[in-house]
């Protein structure tokens, strides 16, 4: 806030000066660049640069108070493993935000939470005054540097673009920000289970690994059961989305009258524009329970958290975008070639089954890639309607877990950031991660291929 | 690209003329300066003594844009007759009326009658699949199925169930390729892709496939406008071979061309049908000011 | 071919044969296509209606009105009015002695324990409140429409069935006894239920609401709003004015592609790992709530800026360079503005999509019981569809009323957000 009516207040100052070198309103023409520019010139060097050390700082703040509050605890209790340093570290923050601590209050933790919250209030206050004086300093700077000569418009230009950079790079960041946590920590987890045990144990209880101090000795992390459930969902899934989604498109293409088609399309948008969650509780709260009381009453037994009933609202919410994909890729089939199957006299249909949908295979095997990206991705349906239990079935009946739903919950609730449990998320993370890639990859890579080949 | 086609017509064009008046053939009928308005009358005689179709009044609109205006015309059994006019004057439309396929283009309304062998194929009743079978089209651009060669032409037959086993397919899909002079070219790799081909090859490829269907009369679009000379001579040849048993239509802009293949020409002007006639009289002794120019070059 | 007229005779024939097989499957084909449209439009359908169905009674809440007298024995024994005095008073005692006037019978301990709970635990804190407001209730007796218990308002609700076996109910044959005979007494009232919008969460399904949640989400989408627009904007602005075509901005426009298909849950594995862990951020904050989101809609909102730009017809740009101004000058002073619309409805879709995201928020902890509505993006708490999430795990038949209001609301907002968009997109939709 400071900073803001400061950079206004440079502003000002900026085009004021500006003016006054040249004398008055009637110098403007022998200024370089217009007076605002000079203003702005000198409201970007007030600043950014005051704004970058601030984003610094309040980044590496917390770390560093936290190392200068260990240095302050006494040598032996320093001197435990750094899970458990991790869990005395909270308490202390706990309890110098007032919160309850769930660990007893000794005399060391309240001294070390006073000098936390005193290192706070310093680093506060400090924080101010550098940004506040590096702010005046770099303002005061350029405010001198302003004279008839200088190209005000040209450096003002040369910053924004420097910004606009800066901001089209936040998405190479996010990207490599991905990759390095999650590959960081799936190395520490590799450490400590071998990848081959990871990729091909066909048995998966993480929770083993809390009880015991071994850790991840006793724990068992084969993950084949999770890719089995999740490929059974998402299989199931496409099976409802891949034939509704299709079919409705070219429905709504090639017979629908342009009435039911404004009317239909933006109602079956609707769908992709649910939240999953809603589509979660949907499935967990109507459609199991119903699945369940029909499989009972044909003699089927049916979990209450059943693979089929995940992947059945799942394919519901991918039916929109398997649907809006197979429509563009079938409208990019040349009207040539279903003039050309008409004029032999095929009908509607046999047009569209051996003309345009083979012609259109390719497009549309990219479009299934996607949405089965999608499905593989899903969290929330699944963490509410599929269960917890790793079980390797191939029966939609029974429940079954994703890796998404293993990643929530080992992530979810309390935890220490060194387990095998936490880090086997970020395993899991990353196997999700190039796996949605790849299958994006190759599905735009199809899907760019396919348009190309039409023009 | 247009414009060039027409320079080059326009010089055959005059050699044709040239030709006649060698001959001294050269009659001229002043009515041919009537102005086009809606009571036209088609200069030449429109109906023929056997006509495989005979069209009546027929009035084609695409929304408000009334494309084509009161044409009559019948198209003689086991001919060939071209239709030549300048771009944008109605041909692809007019020739897209007779098998139909102005039904997929949703705006497209069509009045008036046309008949195939006595029967009114605007007939609400009657239906579009085995008129079509009878009523072949070849497009301007070719248009293969992203399909093997041997699978393009077997579209056909198997959609009618016209042949009863692999081997029969085999021998029609051999006897159209064969037909349209092709088969020596593909007939070692009939499972690779008809989009594989040249462009000329990929054309000769469509009207092999329009003939798999053994249709009766066939329908062509400007046939040979993306392909090359030779490849153009090797499709005039195919027409002028395939005359003996169907009835062929064929829009062109060259009118080298249509003085080649065709015996009747019929000449199309904003819609209206101008002027029909033998194909040499036409060329010879065009009895319209807007044939004459429109063949002489100056008009295009 | 050499009897073309019989052969041709034949085609039309066989042609003509099969007609009636080809138009069955024709129809089939078409039927198939009709039940995929009415297959979808019927899940939209039986959607909404299940929710709507199971939350609109959530809008209302049972109270039970009561005669209440405000004991000063009870309340300001010492009759010094202090607040502090009041405030630790025993409320409970107040709120329960009218309801055991009304059943004088029920005399056992047991009994008494349960017909007590028919009022809700925040019953005493309506009366406490009621009272500090207005000291000068003390003595007196007004008739105050207490809290019910969420039992009692499914039972009135008809959620749980009164006539079904008592083994299959929560409420036994007792109470719903009780209740009858309130309701002939005509004390049960069904009233708009305020607490539901301005509450946070409760272990209570009859005191929660979500205010917190809605508070939590404001401030969420606020971080996100203010981060990526100006983000998004200036990348698309960059990438489409101004980058050369080489291989970086190449790569950053696959990039872009491929991170608008990564799943939200590893944002969420990004956000946990460098904002937390990294930076040492607050857990459960709306900041990191909103940093995690920022990533995860920049792509939507880059893609759409773009398109914008690029439908910007390059006369203009031509026409401003034209007499003279600078390519930064073109594109903020003549370009720009004529993309804002469509870079705004890209923004309004990109902060729908956000409003309705849960994974990447369970991950940073935003997936806590705060009873407290936050005050700011660094206080703790969680977010619309986060408290939908917690709902629906919870036992309570009553939570299942209130998940799906929760799920109303929130599709209200995103159906407000998209229309919004719409309209927008219509109303400056330019044909150049
Ligand atoms: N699908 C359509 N919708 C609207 N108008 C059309 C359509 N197709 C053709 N037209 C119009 O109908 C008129 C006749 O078009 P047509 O394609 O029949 O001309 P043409 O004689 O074949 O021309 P060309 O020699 O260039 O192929 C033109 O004015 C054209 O603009
Ligand atoms: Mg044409």
């Amino acid at each position: 806030m400071a900073l803001l009516t400061l950079m206004a207040f440079a502003f000002y100052l900026g085009r004021r000066r500006s003016l006054t070198v040249v004398g008055g309103r009637s110098g403007v023409k022998n200024l370089h660049s217009l007076p605002a520019y000079y203003g702005f010139y000198t409201a970007l060097w007030a600043g950014l640069p005051a704004l970058l050390v601030a984003g610094l700082w309040l980044s590496f703040e917390g770390s560093i108070i936290t190392t200068l509050v260990v240095d302050g605890l006494p040598a032996e209790m320093r001197d435990t493993d750094p899970g458990r340093l991790g869990l005395l570290v909270n308490d202390i923050k706990n309890l110098a935000s007032g919160n309850i601590v769930s660990a007893h209050v000794d005399e060391t933790m309240q001294r070390a939470a006073d000098h936390l919250n005193e290192l706070r209030s310093v680093g506060r206050m400090a924080l101010g005054v550098v940004v506040l004086s590096i702010a005046l300093a770099a303002g005061a700077l350029a405010w001198r540097a302003i004279g008839p000569k200088m190209r005000a418009r040209n450096r003002v230009e040369f910053i924004v673009n420097g910004l606009l950079i800066a901001s089209s790079l936040i998405a190479i960041l996010t990207t490599v920000g991905i990759v390095l946590s999650v590959l960081f920590e799936s190395f520490r987890f590799f450490h400590k289970i071998p990848l081959t045990d990871f990729l091909f144990g066909l048995e998966w209880s993480p929770q083993i690994a809390l009880r015991a101090d071994q850790v991840g000795a006793s724990g068992a992390f084969g993950a084949v059961p999770l890719f089995a459930g999740t490929l059974l969902v998402s299989f199931i899934a496409l099976l409802v989305a891949v034939p509704i989604g299709l079919m409705s498109a070219i429905y709504l293409a090639d017979y629908a009258g342009p009435k039911l088609r404004s009317y239909a399309k933006p109602v079956l948008e609707v769908l992709a524009g649910v939240p999953t969650v809603v589509y979660g509780f949907f499935a967990a709260l109507t459609l199991a329970p119903a699945i369940r009381n029909l499989g009972e009453s044909v003699g089927l037994v049916v979990s209450s958290e059943s693979a089929l009933a995940a992947g059945l609202v799942m394919g519901v919410m991918i039916i929109p975008f398997v649907s809006s994909l197979s429509d563009d890729v079938i409208n990019a089939v040349p009207q040539s070639l279903r003039d050309a199957s008409y004029a032999l006299g095929a009908t509607r249909s046999e047009t569209i089954r051996r003309v345009v949908l083979p012609a259109a295979l390719p497009g549309i095997m990219g479009g299934v890639l996607l949405a089965a990206s999608r499905a593989i991705g899903e969290t929330m349906i699944v963490v509410m309607a599929a269960g917890l239990s790793a079980n390797l079935t191939a029966n939609p009946l029974e429940s079954v877990t994703t890796v998404t739903v293993q990643i929530v919950t080992l992530l979810v609730g309390d935890q220490e950031f060194d387990s095998a449990k936490t880090l086997a998320a970020f395993a899991l993370g990353l196997l999700l991660f190039v796996v949605t890639l790849g299958l994006n990859i190759v599905a735009l890579h199809i899907v760019r291929k396919y348009r190309e080949q039409y023009e | 690209m247009a414009v060039r086609d027409e320079e080059n017509d326009m010089t055959t064009a005059e050699t044709v003329i040239a030709d006649a008046d060698l001959v001294g053939a050269k009659v001229r009928s002043k009515a041919g300066s009537r102005p086009l308005d809606n009571d036209f009358k088609t200069i030449g005689e429109v109906r023929v003594n056997d006509p495989r179709m005979s069209c009546t009044d027929v009035n084609v609109f695409y929304g408000d844009k009334h494309a084509i205006k009161h044409v009559d015309l019948d198209i003689a059994q086991n001919q060939v007759i071209a239709m030549i006019g300048p771009s944008g004057c109605g041909k692809s439309t007019f020739l897209r009326c007779l098998n139909r396929m102005n039904d997929t283009i949703d705006i497209c309304n069509v009045t008036g009658e046309i008949r195939l062998d006595e029967v009114d194929i605007y007939d609400r009743k009657l239906d579009v699949v085995p008129l079509r079978a009878q009523v072949g089209m070849v497009f301007q651009k070719p248009n293969p199925f992203p399909k093997s060669i041997y699978e393009n032409i077997a579209y056909g037959p198997r959609i009618h169930g016209l042949a009863a086993s692999r081997a029969e397919l085999d021998e029609v899909v051999e006897r159209s390729l064969a037909k349209a002079g092709l088969w020596e070219e593909v007939k070692d790799r009939l499972d690779q892709p008809g989009t594989g081909l040249s462009g000329g090859q990929q054309q000769r490829l469509c009207i092999a496939r329009t003939i798999a269907v053994d249709p009766e009369v066939i329908l062509m679009d400007e046939p040979c406008s993306a392909l090359d000379p030779i490849a153009t001579a090797k499709v005039e040849e195919l027409i002028d071979e395939l005359r003996e048993n169907y009835t062929i239509a064929i829009v062109t802009h060259s009118m080298q061309q249509a003085a080649r293949v065709s015996q009747r020409t019929a000449y199309f002007h904003l819609g209206h049908l101008v002027e029909v006639g033998d194909t040499t009289q036409i060329f010879t002794n065009p009895r319209h000011k807007l044939t004459e120019d429109y063949i002489t070059g100056r008009f295009g | 071919m050499s009897e073309p007229d019989k052969s041709t005779a034949r085609t039309i024939d066989i042609v003509e044969a099969s007609l009636k097989r080809r138009y069955a499957r024709e129809r089939r084909f078409k039927l198939m296509g009709l039940g995929a449209v009415l297959l979808g439009l019927l899940f939209v359908t039986l959607l909404f209606f299940d929710i709507v169905s199971k939350g609109y009674t959530a809008f209302v809440q049972t109270h039970i009105a009561l005669e209440v007298y405000f004991d000063p024995a009870v309340i300001d024994p010492d009759g010094k009015r202090d607040m502090a005095e009041i405030a630790r008073a025993d409320f409970r005692k107040i709120a329960r002695e009218p309801l055991a006037k009304l059943f004088p019978e029920v005399t056992s301990r047991g009994d008494k324990r349960a017909l007590y709970s028919m009022l809700s635990s925040g019953a005493p804190y309506q009366l406490s409140k009621m009272v500090m407001k207005e000291p000068g209730l003390i003595g007196t007796r007004q008739v105050v429409d207490l809290v019910a218990d969420d039992d009692v308002d499914m039972v009135v609700k008809g959620n749980i069935d009164r006539n079904a076996p008592a083994a299959d109910r929560r409420v036994n044959d007792q109470m719903i006894g009780w209740i009858s005979k309130l309701e002939a007494d005509g004390v049960v009232k069904k009233k708009f239920n305020t607490r539901f919008f301005t509450n946070g969460d409760s272990r209570e399904p009859e005191l929660a609401g979500i205010g917190g949640a809605a508070a939590g989400s404001f401030y969420t989408l606020l971080v996100t709003l203010l981060l990526s627009f100006p983000i998004g904007v200036a990348a698309a602005v960059y990438l489409e004015e101004f980058a050369p075509k080489n291989r970086w901005t190449d790569l950053i426009e696959v990039n872009i592609n491929n991170l608008a298909a990564v799943p939200s849950i590893v944002f969420g594995l990004l956000g946990l790992a460098m904002f937390i862990n990294l930076f040492g951020l607050p857990r459960s904050a709306p900041l990191v709530g909103g940093l995690v989101l920022t990533l995860m809609t920049l792509p939507t909102i880059i893609i759409a800026a773009r398109a914008s730009l690029k439908s910007v017809p390059p006369s203009i740009r031509e026409a401003a360079l034209g007499v003279g101004a600078s390519k930064m000058q073109t594109v903020f002073h003549h370009v720009l503005p004529l993309a804002m619309p469509g870079m705004l409805t890209g923004t309004i879709i990109g902060m729908a999509q956000a409003l309705g995201e849960t994974a990447p928020l369970l991950m940073i902890g935003m997936v806590a019981f705060i009873v407290d509505i936050p005050g700011g993006p660094l206080d703790p708490s969680t977010v619309l569809p986060v408290q939908v999430y917690l709902w629906a795990d919870s036992p309570e038949r009553a939570f299942v009323e209130r998940t799906s209001a929760a799920i109303l609301v929130l599709l209200a907002f995103l159906i407000a957000m998209n229309t919004f968009a719409v309209i927008m997109r219509r109303r400056f939709e330019r044909r150049w």
